[in-house]
């Protein structure tokens, strides 16, 4: 695993995993060989459904009992005094899960139950309130909130707790859109104020890119790949992993010419100019799969670019995706390209129409094909 | 119609001249039956919490000992709690049958199951996420128990209600390990059946009236606790 193989190791990690082997209903369900969590800085946890997300967090929890595994909270073994270490963290889920009792007990109730006096409870509980712009809704009861009301307030009271851990599992995925991007910019300004140690477990990779300093990418229980969210993203270990991390440009391809700075290769008619740094420090690898995200692909005429890292071929599709159009381009290989709308229309192109995709050296990224085993390049 | 109205009117006449027969045997009867209620409370919400969060062996046939137990006949618990009770008895070194806490231990095990079964089912539907966010903000288990209270509120004062209704309103086991003696064991079921056997139906009315509304009383008092706001 190249990116766990680059982490700075157990120095700054405020939560360390080893060895971890977690089974419900007799499955195995995780296996992590090691995962760091470094203090004070957001990791994103993500992968697909199923691969063991949120069994990490209840892990974390000591909700769930490992069958074998270390977990270090600041360099102490967690799990000998449960109710202690849960009191050193703080967890918000997709469902607020608030008690039945006014907006403000209940983000008194983990300062109540740490034995906290009325007025240092009441104190710390207006303050995260009005943090989270929801001060004025403390005597309502917290069945009375909306959606997105009762999500600030589970969130509060996890920050009212103070949390040297803070756990997140899709805390904003049951939000409607608009709802759930003024609740992200908002809690971004509280992240970067308060800065606990923080893991967000999303499905989302525009929040774990936007959120999250490191990322790791969980699959099937394991740990696929780990280290900041840029390489994560932007270096994928396989064509999984590139896949999930919207990776839509995979091409199969075989080594044409190594250069000075790095080597070519040839996928289908199309030649890719790979400017990376060689793994391992080895030779550029003879076959294997040319990435590149659809976003860093322009669009244009034909003609309007020529030579490698360019292709030319036929509008299939232009299908709109949120502030983007994702076109589809037959060529050989089919490109996948996301265009602004206003570039979209400023082209005046429509389907059926011959267009050229090109990109920068830079944004390619080469997965080695090593008889079914990867390792990353770029 | 005529015969319950009577026993209506008489119902009123022994409380407004402060009967104390009557006063004595409602007092009786809501202290056993009080009894038994709080003991059940004290042991079956622990034992409902337990069957409801924990796992283990064994479970399904004591979930379905609590439901069976939850419609058992009072009769069939009385001559069980008479036979352990009796001089000849297991426990009849105690001295026990024929005396109020006999009575207090047949009405126990009469609510109990209803206590169990209220709150197991109040506290299995709860979220389990809820359990889990209530652990995560730093719990220990006294406090769990003190959350899992107030979130199931509704569900345990129907237990309450339940199970008092169980312990006050049954007659058999009353009559069977307390023997119904006057000034002793008699309380309004077996005073009521008493007077009706004795062909006093005004009095025997009038003893049933004074259950109800004392019956009514108690759950209205419980219901007022159930429906306040959280």
């Amino acid at each position: 695993m190249s990116a766990a193989d680059r982490s700075d190791g157990a120095a700054g990690a405020h939560v360390q995993v080893r060895d971890l082997a977690v089974a419900r209903g007799g499955q195995p369900v995780l296996e992590i060989e090691r995962l760091e969590l470094p203090a004070q800085a957001v990791t994103a946890v993500i992968g697909p459904n199923g691969s063991g997300k949120s069994t990490l967090v209840g892990t974390l929890q000591l909700l769930l009992r490992p069958q074998r595994g270390e977990l270090l909270l600041g360099g102490e073994p967690m799990g000998a005094d449960a109710v202690g270490t849960r009191r050193r963290m703080a967890a918000a889920f997709q469902q607020p899960l608030l008690l039945s009792m006014s907006v403000r007990s209940n983000v008194e109730l983990p300062l109540r139950l740490r034995g906290l006096g009325r007025r240092e409870r009441r104190e710390r509980a207006e303050r995260w309130l009005e943090r989270f712009g929801v001060g004025h809704l403390g005597g309502r009861h917290a069945r009375q909130l909306s959606g997105g009301e009762a999500q600030r307030v589970s969130l509060a009271r996890a920050f009212a707790a103070g949390p040297e851990l803070l756990l997140l599992d899709e805390p904003f995925a049951g939000l409607d859109a608009p709802t759930r991007a003024e609740l992200i910019d908002d809690f971004a300004a509280i992240l970067s104020e308060t800065r606990p140690t923080t893991m967000l477990v999303t499905h989302d990779r525009d929040e774990a890119l936007r959120l999250g300093d490191y990322a790791a990418l969980l699959m099937e229980g394991r740990v696929r790949q780990w280290g900041t969210a840029r390489e994560v993203f932007d270096r994928p270990v396989d064509a999984e992993a590139a896949v999930f991390v919207g990776m839509e440009n995979v091409w199969p391809a075989e080594l044409a010419e190594t250069t000075a700075g790095g080597a070519v290769y040839r996928a289908g008619e199309m030649l890719a100019e790979w400017v990376g740094e060689q793994v391992d420090g080895g030779a550029p690898p003879a076959a294997g799969l040319v990435c590149v995200r659809p976003e860093q692909i322009r669009l244009g005429r034909p003609g309007a670019a020529s030579g490698r890292n360019c292709v030319e071929g036929i509008v299939r599709e232009a299908r709109p995706a949120g502030a983007v159009v994702r076109v589809r381009l037959e060529a050989e290989p089919t490109v996948a390209v996301d265009v602004s709308r206003g570039a979209w229309e400023e082209l005046g192109l429509a389907v059926g129409d011959c267009a050229a995709a090109w990109w920068r050296a830079a944004a390619v990224h080469v997965i080695a094909d090593r008889g079914g085993g990867a390792r990353t390049g770029g | 119609m005529e015969l319950i109205w009577e026993g209506i009117v008489e119902a009123a006449r022994l409380w407004a001249r402060g009967d104390r027969e009557v006063i004595e045997i409602t007092l009786r009867t809501l202290a056993i039956s009080g009894a038994a209620t709080g003991l059940a409370l004290i042991v079956g919400i622990p034992l409902g919490a337990l069957l409801a969060l924990r796992r283990f062996r064994g479970r399904g046939f004591l979930v379905a000992a609590v439901n069976t137990g939850m419609g058992m006949p009072p009769v069939a618990i009385g001559l069980l709690v008479a036979l352990l009770l009796w001089r000849t008895g297991p426990f009849g070194s105690l001295g026990l049958i024929y005396t109020p806490t006999a009575m207090v231990i047949a009405q126990l095990a009469l609510a109990l199951p209803m206590v169990v079964g209220f709150s197991l089912a109040s506290i299995q539907a709860l979220d389990p996420r809820l359990l889990g966010q209530i652990w995560a903000l730093g719990a220990n288990r006294l406090q769990m128990l003190w959350l899992l209270g107030r979130e199931t509120r509704l569900g345990l004062m129907a237990a309450v209600m339940a199970g008092f209704g169980a312990a006050i309103s049954e007659v058999g086991a009353s009559m069977q390990v307390g023997g119904n003696l006057a000034g002793e064991t008699r309380v309004l079921t077996t005073a009521t059946v008493l007077e009706t056997s004795k062909g006093n139906f005004e009095l025997a009315i009038a003893l049933a009236v004074v259950l109800v509304v004392l019956a009514y009383i108690v759950n209205l008092i419980l219901t007022a606790v159930q429906q306040r706001p959280g």
